[in-house]
């Protein structure tokens, strides 16, 4: 056998000078890069994945990881994960895998979005002194409202839908107990429930010790039905069925069996050691009806809690939208092909699916132009970087924005990539205990409410310099957007004039 | 025995007459003109035996965790859907995708069913799912099984005519489709009859049966003959063989590092 001729992606070095022989970065490591030597640590560099937590371990900062200098030539079309990718493949006759969202070079439309202010004629708001209201309500909204009058105050009389409350509009994106640790959706619960917002259990069941925060949770079924009974369904605030993601539009998703020891295994009802398998369909979903059937089924079981839909954002997103709020959800939730993963193919993750941008407008104006935008709230994923994407995407038509990478960048994730070898060193996307014991719970929860608290600073901020005082004025509010070095025809389909008119 | 007319009723309504008997405490129910209606028993609990006297719709019994369900008739798709205990017996054929991610209790067919029967059933050591056929299966036959048991009889051979070009039994009719089994990961599956390892996906071995083997199937059948009327002697008279998946990760190879 020969040395692979896929060579490292990185180069880790240690300056011998430096380095004090403590040994906290053979310790650190998940990936076995180092070793002992006896006299010195050994780098194993092909092991690399730049992950960084070695570096930021090491006490004498005696670590350097930098980009493999000895790449192929350079050449703008046969890039150098083209390359590598095809002699990995010829090695191994398998699939390349990926984590995280696709990091390819396509068009960030967020970044050719400008948001409005107010100068002059209109008066901005200072949020340090006027109320902001970032609260939202998911579900579905009668069309019509009717009041009871009498003596006194006016009483609702419509029968309102189900509806969830949040105290801004941003919540965590579904990731299981098996693709991250426990450890790492305990710091989502906590976060979650301190923040007034939710998370989602992703595919993998509910773990008895997230329960004292089920008030702050979505349950997922999808096509592998793990950890899926009575319990489950009823436990959180909605249920929501998972179609697609956006980082894989179409195929399944495989937990490897790295990922799975006893209790992943048991939470999910499968043998240790064995891949986790959810097909690509659901195989009692093949048509809306068919969706509509398990919506119901679910709202039967749950006594009608509010049922989401999770599809990927593809080229038909619109029309499968209409489709999905038509058969009962109250619920869509649209995720771009930028959003994150713990294993995709990569010719999957990078070729397959839209931008969230797009999908956001297409849905919502169908959606009006069908007269049905009240029947389901609009909750939109993949990428959203920053509290000023979260506020484009809801002005361009969402209710609320799901965050995933962003939420895990707060526990120590350096967005390396490498989610589905479950060897994350930080702690998060892996179930080797002594991995998993890192990410204390309470500490990185307290990163993670202030990232939250800071984008609603933000949003607040956002929202007093358009001189509107609530979230909901800007939702759909796409008047306040401009494009910049867009075409007419993608000004067009996002619904929004170029900078300058 | 408490009585629940179906006639006319939507499904809504009627299955919140269902769930109110079963609150109230109600042991028996018996559900009549039943004619389509779907979602019955769906995410039911406790240990009420409901027995239904017409045809059932979709998504019999998902969810559903406890009670036991008779049907006289026959029944449609999308039963036992991710049922987590209880148990149900149809007395008359069944439809497709019966039993999906079922984790727990009992599916007790008399009759045939359709395809995708018993795909992505789950189990642990406490708690296992088993399904019996009396009849004869479609393809895709416990697909992506990672757990429980499958039991497929072929009992009413003599009755059937054979397909073209299908594998035939003794009487002609397929005892079970192709894509048997395939991407199965964990369980077991017992066929009583031959099985032609063409139809089998390429995941899954066919043994013969260990004297444990036949000790687990006579523990499933003996209610299973109860349930019917059938003799355990007769049901065993003819040989069974077992499918177990060869390895625990039958994608392990599918990709690169």
């Amino acid at each position: 056998m020969f040395k692979s001729l896929a060579p490292p992606e990185y180069l880790a070095t240690i300056d011998q000078v430096k380095c004090i022989r403590c040994k906290r970065c053979i310790q650190n490591c998940g990936w076995s890069v180092y070793s002992w030597g006896g006299d010195k640590v050994v780098i194993d560099t092909q092991k690399c994945v730049k992950c960084l937590r070695c570096y930021h371990y090491c006490p004498e900062e005696a670590i350097e990881i930098n980009d493999n200098p000895v790449k192929f030539k350079n050449n703008a079309y046969w890039g150098f994960n083209h390359i590598r990718n095809l002699k990995r493949q010829s090695e191994t006759g398998g699939i390349p895998l990926t984590g995280m969202g696709s990091d390819q070079p396509y068009t960030i439309l967020f970044d050719h979005l400008l948001i409005d202010a107010c100068q002059v004629t209109n008066p901005s708001i200072d949020p340090l002194r006027e109320p902001m209201e970032l609260r939202t309500y998911l579900g579905k909204k009668p069309s019509s409202v009717e009041f009871e009058k009498g003596g006194g105050k006016p009483k609702l009389k419509t029968k309102m839908p189900p509806q969830i409350k949040l105290s801004m509009p941003v919540i965590f994106s579904p990731m299981s107990f098996g693709s991250i640790s426990l450890n790492a959706q305990k710091v989502l619960a906590i976060a979650a429930k301190e923040c007034g917002i939710l998370m989602n259990t992703g595919e993998g069941g509910l773990h008895e010790d997230l329960l004292p925060y089920k008030d702050s949770i979505i349950v997922q079924v999808a096509s592998g039905r793990f950890g899926v009974n009575p319990d489950y369904l009823n436990a959180g605030v909605a249920v929501e069925i998972k179609i697609g993601q956006g980082a894989k539009p179409g195929i399944g998703g495989h937990l490897p069996g790295e990922k799975i020891p006893l209790e992943v295994a048991r939470a999910r009802m499968i043998p240790v050691g064995t891949d986790a398998l959810s097909p690509a369909p659901q195989h009692d979903i093949y048509s809306i009806e068919d969706l509509r059937q398990l919506i119901y089924a679910i709202k039967e079981a749950t006594n009608y809690k509010p049922v989401s839909v999770k599809i990927a954002a593809v080229h038909n997103v619109a029309a499968i939208a209409s489709g999905v709020v038509r058969a009962g959800a109250d619920i869509i939730y649209l995720d771009g092909f930028r959003g994150g993963t713990g294993a995709a193919p990569a010719i999957i993750r990078d070729h397959l699916g839209i931008p969230i941008e797009h999908a956001i407008a297409a849905v919502d104006d169908r959606l009006r132009q069908e007269g049905i935008r009240n029947e389901a709230s609009i909750i939109a994923a993949g990428g959203i970087r920053s509290s000023a994407d979260a506020a484009k995407a809801i002005a361009l038509g969402a209710d609320s924005v799901a965050i995933a990478t962003a939420a895990l960048i707060t526990m120590g994730c350096t967005v390396c990539g490498k989610c589905y070898t479950g060897n994350c060193s930080w702690g998060i996307t892996t179930q080797r205990p002594e991995l998993t014991a890192r990410l204390d719970p309470e500490i990185y929860a307290e990163r993670l409410i202030n990232l939250v608290h800071a984008w609603e600073h933000e949003l607040k901020e956002i929202l007093g310099a358009l001189g509107i005082n609530a979230i909901e004025s800007l939702r759909g509010n796409r008047e306040r957007l401009r494009g910049i070095g867009l075409d007419a025809e993608t000004l067009d389909i996002l619904g929004v004039k170029p900078a300058g008119r | 025995m408490f009585d629940i007319d179906a006639k006319g009723v939507r499904f809504g309504e009627l299955n919140a007459s269902i769930r109110e008997a079963v609150a109230r405490g109600e042991k028996e129910i018996r559900v009549k003109h039943v004619n389509g209606q779907y979602y019955i028993g769906d995410g039911l609990r406790g240990g009420a035996v409901i027995t239904i006297e017409g045809v059932p719709g979709n998504d019999l019994a998902a969810f559903m965790d406890g009670p036991t369900l008779v049907i006289k008739d026959n029944a449609q798709d999308n039963i036992a859907n991710t049922m987590n205990s209880g148990r149900i017996i149809i007395h008359g054929h069944a439809g497709d995708v019966l039993g999906y991610g079922m984790r727990g209790g009992r599916l007790h067919i008399r009759g045939d069913v359709g395809y995708r029967v018993g795909i992505h059933m789950k189990g642990v050591k406490k708690q296992s799912p088993t399904i019996i056929v009396g009849g004869t299966a479609g393809d895709f036959f416990g697909e992506y099984m990672a757990g429980g048991t499958l039991i497929l009889l072929g009992l009413d051979e003599k009755d059937a005519k054979p397909p073209e070009g299908a594998q035939p039994l003794e009487g002609g009719h397929p005892l079970v489709g192709d894509y048997l089994a395939t991407g199965m990961h964990g369980g077991v599956i017992y066929i009583r009859g031959e099985v032609d390892k063409k139809q089998c996906g390429a995941e899954v071995g066919v043994m013969e049966l260990d004297a444990e083997d036949i000790k687990a199937l006579k523990d499933a059948l003996i209610p299973y003959c109860a349930d019917f009327g059938l003799k355990l002697e007769d049901v065993m008279k003819k040989g069974f063989k077992k499918l177990i998946p060869v390895s625990s990760r039958p994608y392990g190879n599918l990709y690169a590092y």
